[in-house]
């Protein structure tokens, strides 16, 4: 009697089993099918485009929509050159600063402080772009700029004249937005890491800091790249907030402080008006474009960390 | 008993019948969505049973729309192209119709430090700064037509609009029209290859970098300027005269023009001696043929609402009317829509 009750028991749990594995399967499979469904939509969605252009759409630097000649070159660089400027700014930045609220911070103050770094995740980015019009560029005109101008004005980056909106104003405005997401993830991957690790490492003599440089980080390592891509990714994607202060000129220049494009901010500004299907399907390759650069970047930056980590061991 | 019920049922259904509201969808053009929601507002109340729904998502979405048939009407700030009436044809079956409602005008708008002056700007000036030809403020070709205003040897920094619009293709067919170069070089259409400049979002990215940017030009729509209280510029008409945009100035345009019959036609650069030249009419598309019978009705009898009573409701809202003989054409015309 009990044997056969326990028997019964199990089976149910394993009959649960069964379920949930084929639910969380379905969920899985749904996000990967929108994913297929969309890069299908963008490949069948730039039919013409792709003949007509072909790599040539990637490599001319000619936008032109009344001659109806595409080319996405300077939309790759903006975008290539605004997301790495505010990765530039936003990993040092946020990783110091999940650093110092998990290890160093008293519990209170990091509790408040993480409250407040979060909220800056949940604001809108059409406020990003307007703080970066009426308080980030007046300040970059009257203050940075200049100063960057007197210590680096011979490097061609930093040269040719600033008008305010630029790559550089939207790479800080975006590093500014990214810095929540590397914070946020960061901080909870610091404070997982296992105590008796820390305690190891003191008792071993080392200080605080010596512990949080070789032993903490070293092991959240994996979980810090991740808020790394969150960030990139949520960098590449930006549109509303980019757009206020990039100056929208699709025009390679060699000069951060020149106006730019990105491939999210052309498709936003263009699509509603867009009437000849070939100004459409340029677009839409755009989308193409963006969605293959994301996963050419991520892919670097895996390359990139799988061989850091393998020095890291040796 | 039985009757008495049944018959207050008949009346029920009798009388929710002659409340049925009826729906009309329309999607397009941004620039007269204030005109038109107002006007659809108004036309709800005078008829309670019929809904006007209009979206301003913009002139290309709404000639997308009307094109795939999922609105019964369209509206646009350019007109459609021929290849754009072909594919409405192949895809519905029927000609799509143009209807005028007001006139939009595009104007210079600057920050040059201690000039309050409204600039006299000839043709020459507004096209040689919009190719990077004419870049110094103090350029003769400026400076010549404004006696008396100091301007100073800076440089000038173009800000255009960085997304598709109406308003850049009023004003990029403007300059086509008056110079080869720009023809040649940019032409016409809501976005372009521009030669120079800076691109800013909407009507108010434009103003927002100019009050930003020293020595800086761009254009934005008339409405815009005036209800921002801006300072904007004259610009030199065909006929010689400099004009300041105007409700008035910018009807004479559309009186200076000879109307095809399918009112698809630009007046800029308008030989009208009053005329302001940098000035558009916006479009309602309509589908000739309308199979559901009831809309057919409700959207002639909106038409012909927009050309008589309607037309007074423009200027309160810095829209320019029609002038009268465009109504009368446009009158006409209603009658092929059914």
């Amino acid at each position: 009697m009990e044997v056969s009750a326990g028997r019964s028991l199990g089976h149910r749990l394993h009959a649960g089993d069964a379920v949930a594995y084929s639910i969380t399967m379905v969920a899985a499979g749904s996000i990967l099918l929108v994913t297929v469904l969309l890069v299908y939509y963008l490949w069948v969605g730039s039919e013409i485009t792709r003949h007509k252009f072909g790599f040539g759409f990637i490599t001319s630097q000619v936008w032109d929509p009344v001659a109806e000649q595409y080319g996405a070159l300077p939309f790759i660089f903006g975008t290539v050159a605004t997301a790495g400027l505010a990765l530039l700014i936003s990993v040092p930045l946020g990783v110091g600063a999940a650093i110092f609220l998990a290890e160093l911070a008293p519990r209170r103050l990091s509790s408040s402080m993480t409250f407040l770094i979060e909220l800056l995740a949940a604001v809108p980015s059409v406020i990003y772009g307007l703080l970066g019009i009426f308080l980030l560029i007046p300040a970059l005109q009257s203050y940075v700029v200049p100063a960057l101008k007197a210590v680096f004005g011979w490097l061609p980056i930093f040269a040719g004249p600033f008008y305010g909106v630029s790559i550089f104003s939207a790479g800080i405005v975006l590093s500014i937005m990214t810095v929540p997401f590397i914070v946020s993830v960061s901080r909870e991957v610091l404070l997982v890491v296992p105590t008796d690790q820390r305690e190891a490492s003191l008792s071993l003599g080392a200080t605080t800091w010596e512990t949080t440089w070789k032993v903490v980080l070293p092991y959240a390592r994996r979980g810090i790249y991740g808020s790394i891509f969150l960030a990139l990714a949520r960098a590449l994607g930006e549109t509303m907030a980019v757009t206020m202060v990039i100056g929208n000129t699709p025009k390679l220049q060699s000069s951060l402080l020149a106006p730019g494009h990105t491939i999210a901010a052309a498709i936003a500004s263009e699509f509603a008006e867009a009437t000849s299907d070939t100004y459409l399907q340029a677009l839409t390759e755009l989308g193409l474009v963006l969605f293959a650069l994301t996963i050419i970047l991520n892919g670097l930056a895996q390359l990139l960390i799988l061989t850091t980590g393998s020095r890291v061991k040796a | 008993m039985k009757r008495v019920i049944s018959f207050a049922i008949l009346g029920l259904a009798a009388a929710a019948m002659s409340f049925a509201q009826i729906n009309v969808t329309g999607a397009g053009a941004t620039f007269p969505y204030p005109m038109y929601s107002k006007w659809f507002d108004e036309y709800h109340k005078a008829n309670p049973n019929i809904q006007i729904n209009y979206q301003s998502i913009g002139s290309g979405g709404g000639i997308k729309q009307v094109t795939e048939g999922t609105v019964d009407f369209g509206a646009s700030d350019g007109p459609m192209s021929d290849d754009n009436i072909k594919e409405f044809h192949d895809k519905r079956g029927t000609n799509i119709l143009h209807f005028p409602t007001v006139l939009g005008a595009d104007v210079p708008t600057y920050n040059i430090p201690g000039v309050t002056a409204e600039l006299n700007f000839t043709q020459d000036a507004l096209a040689g700064i919009f190719l990077g030809k004419v870049t110094k403020w103090n350029d003769p070709a400026i400076t010549g037509p404004n006696p008396g205003v100091k301007l100073p040897s800076a440089d000038i920094i173009v800000v255009h609009r960085s997304d598709a619009s109406g308003t850049t293709f009023i004003w990029t067919d403007y300059l086509s029209k008056i110079s080869p170069e720009w023809l040649m070089k940019a032409g016409r259409g809501p976005a372009v290859s521009w030669p120079v400049g800076l691109g800013g979002k909407g009507n108010e990215g434009v103003s927002g970098q100019i009050k930003q940017t020293l020595n800086s030009i761009g254009y934005v729509e008339l409405i815009y300027a005036r209800q921002t209280k801006m300072t904007y510029g004259k610009v030199r008409n065909k006929s010689g005269a400099f004009i300041k945009a105007e409700l008035a100035s910018v009807s004479a345009a559309a009186a200076g023009v000879t109307m095809p019959d399918d009112f698809r036609v630009s007046i800029t650069d308008s030989p009208a001696k009053t005329a302001y030249p940098v000035t558009s009419f916006t479009w309602l598309l309509v589908p000739e043929e309308i199979k559901d019978k009831q809309k057919a009705k409700v959207i002639t009898d909106f038409l012909k609402w927009m050309l008589g009573p309607g037309q007074k409701m423009t200027e309160a809202l810095d829209f320019a009317q029609l002038p009268a003989p465009v109504v009368a054409k446009e009158l006409k015309a209603v009658a092929k829509v059914h």
